[in-house]
């Protein structure tokens, strides 16, 4: 799997809905187009929740991983 | 002496017999399709007519999570929920002794809402804001300054703060222009997906 170069990473782990996507929302305004964003999710909702704001904002979610506690997301900006 | 007794001529039935199958209905034009990724996102809109601590969590998780997702969003105070967007720090509001008075009988502010019910006197609030603290859940107050931060636009009821007897000056900081039905209307027939709260 190629390695995705993280322009920036938020620690949204033991945050509840809907705060790790308030942060990605917020954490993706300072990172220029074509960067990746690293988010760090301990919400089960996340899995769900992060793909659907990908889908309305248009970035892409180009990783999605997890080690079973916590979810690891990398959405490219469009 | 006749028996005919249908002799005039019903000019329904003949209309219906000359008639060759349904008339023609010109076909309703259809919108021309949209350009593909043109299609126009609807702004929301949520009505906050509630003050107590369950509806107001929804209100600022909604609108959260509304503007983070790149909708336009407004949320209209009005009645109730227009308590909540007074400064947690004011306890006495309004002007005259009636105002006053129903202001000392419902403590206003963000951090200062009761539940609809299990309230028993500021214990079920206190447990819920424990529980949320445990599991992580932004509070209220938490939400309300990350909605303001993507640019929620909070809009109070001109009609209940003078009704309340409340000033700008009591309001907290970064509330938009006081307005009315007609602004509320205005945005629900533009483009606006409404919620009332």
């Amino acid at each position: 799997m190629p390695v995705v170069e993280i322009t920036r990473s938020i620690d949204a782990r033991g945050l509840s809905c809907p705060m790790p996507i308030v942060k990605t929302a917020q954490g993706i305004k300072d990172i220029p187009s074509g960067g990746a964003l690293e988010l760090l999710a301990t919400d089960a909702g996340s899995i769900k929740d992060v793909a659907a704001w990908c889908h309305a904002t248009g970035n892409e979610l180009v990783e999605q991983t997890s080690d079973g506690a916590v979810y690891r997301f990398v959405i490219r900006r469009k | 002496m006749t028996t005919e007794t249908r002799t005039a001529p019903d000019p329904l039935a003949e209309a219906i017999a000359a008639a060759d199958g349904w008339p023609e209905v010109a076909p309703t034009p259809r919108p021309a399709p949209a350009d593909e990724g043109a299609v126009k996102t609807k702004d929301f809109l949520i009505i906050a007519y509630s003050g107590e601590l369950e509806k107001v969590w929804a209100t600022m998780i909604l609108a959260s999570t509304s503007a983070a997702m790149g909708v336009k969003t407004r949320v209209f105070v009005t009645f109730w929920g227009l308590q909540v967007f007074v400064k947690d720090s004011k306890r006495i509001t309004g002007e005259n002794a009636m105002q006053k008075m129903m202001s000392g009988m419902q403590r206003p502010g963000v951090s200062h809402r009761k539940l609809s019910k299990m309230n028993f006197l500021g214990m079920g609030p206190w447990m819920m804001r424990r529980l949320a603290k445990q599991y992580g859940v932004a509070s209220p107050k938490e939400l309300l300054e990350a909605a303001q931060a993507l640019g929620v636009e909070f809009i109070p009821c001109q009609m209940t703060m003078d009704m309340f007897g409340l000033k700008p000056e009591d309001m907290i900081d970064g509330m938009g222009e006081p307005a009315g039905a007609a602004t509320v209307i205005g945005l629900l027939t533009d483009n606006s997906t409404p919620l009332f709260i």
